[in-house]
């Protein structure tokens, strides 16, 4: 058999080129009409320097590696425990890989609802868990030298902190 | 050797350490396929590769049973540590 890349979640696209945050926020208002009160879109962009200590290293690029399928899955996956918890009317997430340089897209998290409260925690929710729980691998060249970035405590108590609440 | 083939994937550090995106190997079960990479790599490779934070996935969903029967054609996966989005 081989591993599809479609997850059957058209609401999650993994893709290589740049996206477009309007264009995905004008879709879901089309969509949805005036049934949506609140929508939330967050962009996580490339920063210039890594969390390294002290004042971190210069980045010069970070490339995302995927596992097509899997990782659509996994990003699905935390749609519908977001839906699960919040009343969501809509979401999406468009996530890149290849090779990005500082100041670059990466990440487009939207999610509309009836009322801001829930869209705003829906919208940190799925980020929190993109960051733990999403099947991506980066590799960083920083300081003219090449590594590939380590899980971090940090991410995984942030998202740990949904559990309780 | 059983008439299983499945592919194994090698993922981010592991495919640079392995030196190969994925190969090809007869394998009836995870075990069968662990024992049969530990006579194909080098020490240093297979330290990493089986390492307690090393996850598998057969067909794409996560495995911890070493006993799993594999299928002609399934596919596994060496995950290291996923650095999310």
């Amino acid at each position: 058999m081989t591993a599809q890349a479609d997850s059957g979640d058209s609401r999650v696209v993994i893709q290589t080129a740049d996206f477009s945050q309007d264009a995905v926020y004008q879709a879901m208002r089309k969509k949805l009409g005036a049934a949506v009160g609140a929508v939330v879109t967050f962009v996580g962009l490339v920063r210039e320097r890594n969390a390294q200590a002290g004042s971190g290293e210069v980045v010069d690029t970070l490339t995302l590696e995927h596992y097509p399928g899997m990782t659509e899955a996994s990003i699905a996956r935390i749609l519908e425990q977001a839906e699960a918890r919040w009343p969501v009317l809509d979401c999406h997430v468009i996530h890149r890989v290849g090779t990005m340089r500082p100041a670059e897209q990466i990440v487009l998290v939207a999610v509309a609802s009836a009322h801001r409260d829930a869209a705003f925690a829906a919208a940190e929710f799925v980020m929190d868990y993109l960051k733990t729980d999403a099947v991506f691998w980066k590799r960083e060249v920083a300081d003219g030298s090449a590594h590939w970035v380590e899980s971090t405590d940090q991410d995984r108590q942030r998202a740990d902190t949904w559990q309780q609440k | 050797m059983s008439d299983v083939g499945v592919t194994v994937k090698f993922f981010a550090s592991l495919r640079e350490v392995v030196g190969v995106p994925e190969m090809q190997i007869s394998a009836s079960s995870l075990c069968q396929l662990k024992t049969h990479l530990k006579t194909q790599l080098p020490a240093p490779v297979l330290s990493e590769l089986l390492a307690p934070n090393v996850r598998v996935a057969v067909n794409q969903a996560l495995i911890e049973d070493d006993d799993l029967v594999l299928a002609d054609g399934d596919e596994v996966a060496f995950l290291p540590p996923v650095t999310g989005g």
